[in-house]
């Protein structure tokens, strides 16, 4: 099976301005992959190329083996623009029939009402775009980004006008879409919704990839610390699995154990880093505590 | 093609939905009832100085007053037109009403048509309804029918579509607002070069003949206007039809069947630019 998205040496100037400067990528059918960056790193311009908004300069992208931009990679494709906008005089029901008739779905009211209903719109059938709330809008961007069962969903800030309910929604329906086997390529500033939801991370910076993996992986282990009753005693270079003889080692020295603290770093800790922005904080997440 | 067509309809229920049309409508009945008060007093004043003058005052009162109506319709026919296509690529873009659109697999060229013909459509009805009242205004208040009455209103749809199809152009290039501008001093330019057209005939100045004649070819809606007024009063001779083909707003001038190729012609050169433009263009 072709990859759901695959660009290689991808380059893109505008003026004198680089956007995208070499990068590869690659996503697999049923992936959700999060594309982190700064304002101004490419994200929304590798959409876009993917999407075929945007002509690249060099290097070639393709959606299921097609070329991106061509007529069956645009509709194996579902997108939701960062700065995007409805007509304002149709009903959510019409924009969904609109685009299932540009999609050529043959859906019919029952897909119109099944993605309402996902986006929790159903209420909402009738309602027109104007009279809709920003995060009402976002969901029902996300609803046409869903018609025609694409493939490929390439959702661009999509939770940004949300409140914590409506990201939970999102979230939910993200995981639910990707268990289907629909590969999603999520740009967000959302660190925290990115690590919940997205098997694979890429960070780009510059135009370039600077950093690529799993969570889990870009969180790296950042050493333990012991609480003991002479203090806290560190060990920067110490792994999970070293933990049991360093306290075998203080017990046998005398000392109290109080708590031990493995400590990693968090994806926004690896965000920071790979842009170049600040030093790695060490932190002891919860579940790790002792 | 099924994609041009919902975007096509999707154009023309724009138009409805978002009033276009209602206010249009209102404007054209009150343009539409002045002109027949216009036309009634016009005609009745005519009568009382009647003599035996070359003139006949009948032919000269109704091809002036509907040549004036038809200058209307093709200002009227050219705003809504203006108004229908000056925001449909790159103001769409910029307000991120377009890139939704263009993701679908319908194509670039698709959605063009699609505007295209929504407009084409819209334009074609109001022009030819505006076009039909004006003359049987005239022709009841007065008892003037033009000579030809189809071509000069085929005329007019085609110089509207022209506009629609410049301002589409347009539009891929410049913001809603700029574009509205320059389509609109398009217009008018085409208006002072057939004026000019029509000075330099009274006046044998060469010059502004041809002024008049390149920028005929370059905006061929001021040709099928002349064309249209020539074939209202084609049949007039003598003083009258000296008189008549003066015409206001621009002379009557015969445009042939080669203004109609060129229409044909232009239109598909304009079409083509717009599809290449907009392929090239990034959203």
């Amino acid at each position: 099976m072709a990859p759901a998205f695959v660009c290689r040496q991808l380059t893109k100037r505008y003026g004198a301005t680089t956007a995208l400067a070499g990068v590869d990528l690659d996503v697999e059918p049923g992936e959700l992959l999060g594309l982190l960056g700064p304002n101004g790193a490419g994200k929304s311009t590798l959409t876009k190329i993917a999407c075929g908004l945007v002509r690249a300069c060099s290097g070639h992208a393709e959606v299921e083996g097609a070329p991106a931009g061509s007529t069956s990679a645009r509709s194996a494709i579902g997108y939701l623009a960062e700065l995007f906008r409805f007509p304002d005089w149709l009903s959510a029901d019409e924009l969904l029939a609109l685009h299932q008739s540009l999609a050529g779905s043959e859906g019919g009211a029952r897909e119109r009402m099944e993605l309402l209903e996902l986006v929790e719109l159903d209420h909402a059938r009738a309602t027109r775009v104007d009279a809709m709330s920003k995060g009402m809008q976002q969901r029902l961007g996300i609803a046409q980004a869903l018609v025609g069962r694409p493939r490929l969903l390439m959702l661009d800030e999509p939770t940004s006008a949300l409140d914590p309910v409506g990201r939970r929604i999102v979230r939910d329906l993200l995981t639910g879409v990707r268990d289907r086997g629909v590969a999603v390529v999520l740009s967000s500033h959302l660190l925290s919704e990115v690590e919940l939801v997205c098997d694979r991370v890429a960070i780009l910076n510059g135009g370039r990839i600077v950093a690529r993996g799993t969570p889990a992986e870009l969180a790296r282990p950042h050493g333990v610390e012991i609480h003991t009753g002479s203090g806290v005693r560190s060990y920067p270079r110490a792994a999970r699995e070293e933990v049991p003889g360093i306290v075998a080692a203080l017990v046998a020295q005398g000392e109290e154990i109080y708590e031990v603290r493995v400590l990693s770093s968090t994806l926004e800790d690896a965000y920071l880093e790979a842009v170049g922005a600040t030093q790695v904080v060490a932190h002891a997440p919860a579940e790790d505590a002792a | 093609m099924t994609g041009a067509l919902v975007v096509a309809r999707y154009a023309m229920q724009e138009c409805v939905r978002r009033r276009v049309i209602p206010v249009v409508l209102v404007l054209t009945v009150l343009f539409l009832a002045l002109y027949a008060l216009g036309a009634e007093i016009a005609f009745r004043e005519v009568e009382d100085f009647a003599g035996e003058d070359p003139l006949d005052e009948q032919v000269l009162t109704g091809s002036t007053l509907f040549g004036l109506a038809m200058f209307t319709t093709l200002f009227l026919g050219a705003v809504l037109a203006a108004f229908l296509t000056l925001g449909a690529v790159r103001g769409d873009a910029e307000r991120g009403l377009l890139q939704p659109l263009v993701v679908r697999p319908v194509g670039r060229t698709s959605l063009l048509l699609g505007r295209f013909g929504g407009a084409a459509v819209v334009c074609a009805a109001y022009v030819a309804a505006v076009y039909t009242a004006s003359l049987l205004i005239t022709g009841i208040a007065g008892g003037w029918w033009p000579d030809s009455p189809v071509l000069p209103g085929l005329g007019l749809v085609a110089a509207v579509l022209v506009i629609a199809a410049l301002s589409l152009l347009g539009s891929v290039f410049l913001s809603a607002t700029a574009n509205g501008i320059a389509v609109l001093m398009l217009f008018g330019a085409g208006l002072a070069a057939g004026l000019l057209g029509q000075i330099g005939d009274a006046l044998s100045v060469d010059t502004l003949e041809t002024v008049a004649q390149v920028s005929a070819w370059l905006l061929p809606f001021e040709a099928l206007y002349q064309d249209g007024l020539e074939a209202l009063t084609e049949d007039v001779r003598g003083v009258t039809g000296v008189v008549v083909r003066l015409g206001p707003f621009g002379g009557a001038q015969e445009g042939g069947p080669l203004l109609w190729v060129w229409t044909l012609g232009y239109l598909g050169l304009v079409g083509f630019a717009a599809r290449t433009a907009f392929a090239r263009r990034d959203l």
